[in-house]
């Protein structure tokens, strides 16, 4: 496959994943800004998805303040910001269109789709309007997803979306434990109060993941077994541990296939058994916040190290 | 003008002749069913090219970056024996064109023999003198050709062009068929179509036909586009598809000891045909253009080494010149030996000063066209235009009057077609795709026919509000 064809489906896969991600932290936002004013903390949570979500730096020089108007326009619309929803469709159907001999049909489809109706949407839309278009970005990007792995040939052009999409999880999941480490108190400090209780919920409530917490710890919600649940437990679709399973399996089967290993194996298969020997109280112990950051760094890392070894 | 155009499906234009026995079954099928029948089809049609984003860019228009070329759905129909007569003309003018470049490249028997002007070749910005006595294989220079092809009557074929360098709109003969079928299937199994699906085939087959010796190893193909923004993206990346080749950019190829690669997953891998979709001053920057981005430096010390095939090749401008074009009826007989089957469009070469003072005698009657025009910019339908863009276009004639021609403008043939206000006739022409390999010349029966939508308007060309329409040759 051609280096640039097997770039194109790895940015495909991570814009998509992007846009998921986005929509899901604006949905998260707006349910919490719901709140009445006196639970909502000093923290105002605009500020907080634009720190999950975006560059706040960017964000400073375009608007003033960050508030429902001005966060929605930059994560869900602005042309400025390369992240926004509407530039992660945009900037994935543009990848999609200069490799399409790699997609299916389907897939191909469901982007441009996606892409057409785009036009429809922007910021003037009210609270509910905009919730509607919320869930339309996330069936875009199930129904894409979906059709990558019912319709793609099993080969290195379907491992490579794998591969985008697995990076991206990672880095977005590491992202909303950067934002909240603050409220991820270890075991053996004070529980959180019933603001942090209903914010945790609020965020597991978006990345599919209340039922299965519930489902793996059957317990209230604690902070640290939210951190157990979405760095370690590999039976959890957006934990960097499964994020990490799937990037070794991907790149295995790439390296089998072309019969060549390389640094991105050998990186991966590192932090996979980092993540698998790890236990949560001895992340708590070496801190969150220092664990997170150099998780971010490391997986960084890696998307260079796949860039080098197949994508250039 | 337009009242004494042959119509396709009427016959003589007064409208008197009974419908031409090709389009019987067509004209009532129109007639039966309802309107809305027929509205609910073109809006579906039009889904269709949305969805599978057959779009095409218009230059200097940044509003609609992509636009569809509207599709017509009352098909063009051509007989089998009016298309056997093409055929053969068509043949015969590709071989004549193809031995012409061997010989302007190689001998140049037919400047010596006073067939042609030696100046018009050497003076012409398409002959590339890179090209001068290098052996291209198989001599074959045009591996696929898009011949304009207008009827003027009902035995009258004429051609208005030759396109040599990468002639484009075969993806729309194929989706346009493809629509065609989905919507309309009852028509298919009452008309016996000639297929064109084929023509991947054909054209994947005269590319590996023409492929550089490469001792026994599968000859590895590549379609080289300028990239997602050049107005024909959609096709380049269709073909790919279709042919089951790599769709590659310049920057996904080198140029290793006069060996060309591309970059993959897996490291270089060879490639030995190049059907090459950017024009040659683009090719390589270390010969031609040195701003050029598109290119691939080193490629022409590759390809005249004999390493790699580019398709066509490079330096075949010169034969589908304006002013060469008025030499093609000498070209043919000089090359074949036989009288040419297809006619040229009448012609005067403005350099010639008998011609030039008729043609400034007579703009507001003729069409005048750049020698190295293409797509329907900078040329003049004298009928058509007003007081002022005749008088601007005469000053340009007598400041240049060697980069012009001008031609009578002839009534297009008409066939019916869907306008607002229903059915009407509208002019248009005919685009078969002719490929040549090592040993056969292969032409699917068929082509791109484009229609003028506006009334009365001769100007097919997509850039310039025309449309397309399927195009069947019939089997009786």
């Amino acid at each position: 496959m051609l280096s640039r064809t097997a770039d194109s489906l790895f940015w495909l896969s991570r814009y998509t994943e992007r846009a998921d991600f986005v929509a899901r932290i604006l949905d998260a936002t707006i349910r919490l800004a719901t709140l009445p004013q006196s639970y909502s903390g000093e923290r105002n949570e605009w500020d907080s998805a634009l720190e999950s979500a975006g560059d706040v730096d960017l964000f400073r020089s375009l608007y003033g303040s960050a508030n429902e108007d001005t966060v929605r326009d930059f994560l869900a619309f602005s042309p400025a910001n390369p992240s926004s929803i509407r530039n992660c469709i945009e900037t994935a159907r543009e990848n999609a269109r200069s490799v399409r001999t790699a997609l299916t049909g389907e897939m191909w489809d469901d982007l441009n789709c996606a892409w057409l109706e785009l036009k429809n949407f922007d910021n003037g839309m009210g609270r509910e309007e905009f919730s509607r278009f919320l869930d339309w970005v996330k069936r875009v990007v199930l129904a894409f997803d979906g059709s990558a792995y019912r319709t793609m040939l099993r080969s290195d052009a379907f491992w490579f979306t794998r591969l985008g999409s697995a990076l991206e999880r990672a880095d977005n999941t590491a992202r909303i434990l950067d934002v909240k480490y603050n409220l991820l108190l270890p075991q053996t400090e004070r529980p959180g109060g019933s603001l942090d209780y209903f914010q945790w919920t609020t965020i597991l409530r978006e990345v599919s993941a209340l039922t299965a917490y519930h489902w793996v710890y059957r317990e209230s919600i604690k902070p640290w077994l939210v951190a157990d649940l979405l760095i370690l437990n590999r039976q959890m679709p957006r934990s960097l541990a499964n994020c990490y399973e799937i990037l070794v399996r991907h790149l295995d089967l790439i390296a089998d296939d072309y019969g060549r290993r390389g640094a991105s194996q050998r990186m991966a298969a590192g932090m996979q058994s980092r993540l698998t020997a790890a236990k949560i109280t001895e992340i708590f112990d070496g801190g969150l916040h220092e664990f997170v950051t150099d998780f971010l760094a490391d997986n960084n890392k890696l998307g260079h190290a796949i860039a080098e070894q197949y994508l250039s | 003008m337009a009242a004494t155009a042959f119509d396709e499906m009427n016959g003589t234009p007064d409208g008197a002749a009974p419908v031409r026995s090709a389009y019987e079954s067509l004209r009532r099928w129109l007639d039966e069913k309802p309107g809305e029948f027929f509205d609910t089809r073109r809006s579906q049609a039009e889904l269709f090219f949305r969805r599978v984003g057959i779009t095409f860019a218009v230059y200097g228009d940044n509003e609609t970056s992509e636009r569809l070329i509207p599709f017509d759905i009352i098909p063009r129909v051509l007989t089998r024996s009016e298309w056997s007569f093409l055929e053969r003309g068509l043949t015969q003018r590709v071989r004549a064109l193809n031995a012409f470049l061997a010989d302007i490249y190689g001998p140049q028997d037919c400047i010596k023999a006073g067939i042609v002007p030696g100046d018009l070749v050497y003076r012409n910005p398409h002959y590339r003198l890179e090209m001068k006595d290098v052996k291209v294989p198989h001599d074959v220079y045009v591996h696929i050709a898009g011949i304009d092809v207008v009827r003027v009557g009902e035995n009258k074929f004429h051609v208005l062009e030759d396109n040599a360098r990468t002639p484009s709109g075969v993806s729309y003969m194929l989706e346009n068929r493809e629509v065609m079928m989905r919507l309309f299937p009852e028509l298919f199994s009452g008309h016996r179509v000639a297929p064109v699906e084929d023509y991947p085939d054909a054209l994947l087959k005269t590319l590996r036909s023409v492929a550089p010796d490469g001792g026994g190893r599968d000859p590895v193909v590549a379609l080289l586009t300028p990239g997602r923004y050049n107005s024909a993206y959609y096709e380049h990346s269709f073909l790919a598809d279709k042919l089951g080749v790599e769709l590659v950019e310049a920057g996904d190829l080198f140029v290793e000891d006069d060996v060309v690669f591309m970059r993959t997953t897996q490291g270089p891998t060879r490639v030995d045909v190049i059907y090459r979709r950017i024009d040659d001053d683009f090719l390589d920057p270390l010969v031609f253009r040195p701003d050029s981005a598109l290119g691939v430096p080193g490629l022409m010390n590759a390809y005249r080494s004999g390493n790699v095939t580019l398709a066509n090749a490079v330096g075949t401008g010169i034969s589908d010149d304006k002013a060469v074009y008025t030499y093609m009826p000498e070209i043919v007989r000089f090359f074949t030996g036989e009288e040419p089957l297809l006619e040229n469009v009448p012609t005067w070469r403005c350099r010639e000063p008998g011609a030039l003072s008729h043609v400034l005698a007579n703009l507001p009657d003729l069409v005048v066209k750049e020698v190295n025009g293409s797509g329907g910019y900078g040329m003049l339908v004298g009928p058509h235009a007003s007081r002022q863009e005749i008088e601007d276009f005469r000053r340009k004639l007598k400041h240049a009057p060697d980069n012009f021609i001008a031609q009578p403008t002839l009534s297009l043939s008409t066939c019916p077609t869907f306008v607002a206000s229903g059915v009407a006739p509208r002019h248009v022409d005919l685009r078969p795709f002719v490929l040549s390999g090592a040993r056969e010349v292969r032409i699917v029966p068929g082509g791109l026919t484009r229609v003028a939508l506006k009334e009365g308007s001769l100007v097919v060309n997509s850039s310039q509000g025309g449309g397309t329409k399927d195009t069947w040759v019939l089997d009786s």
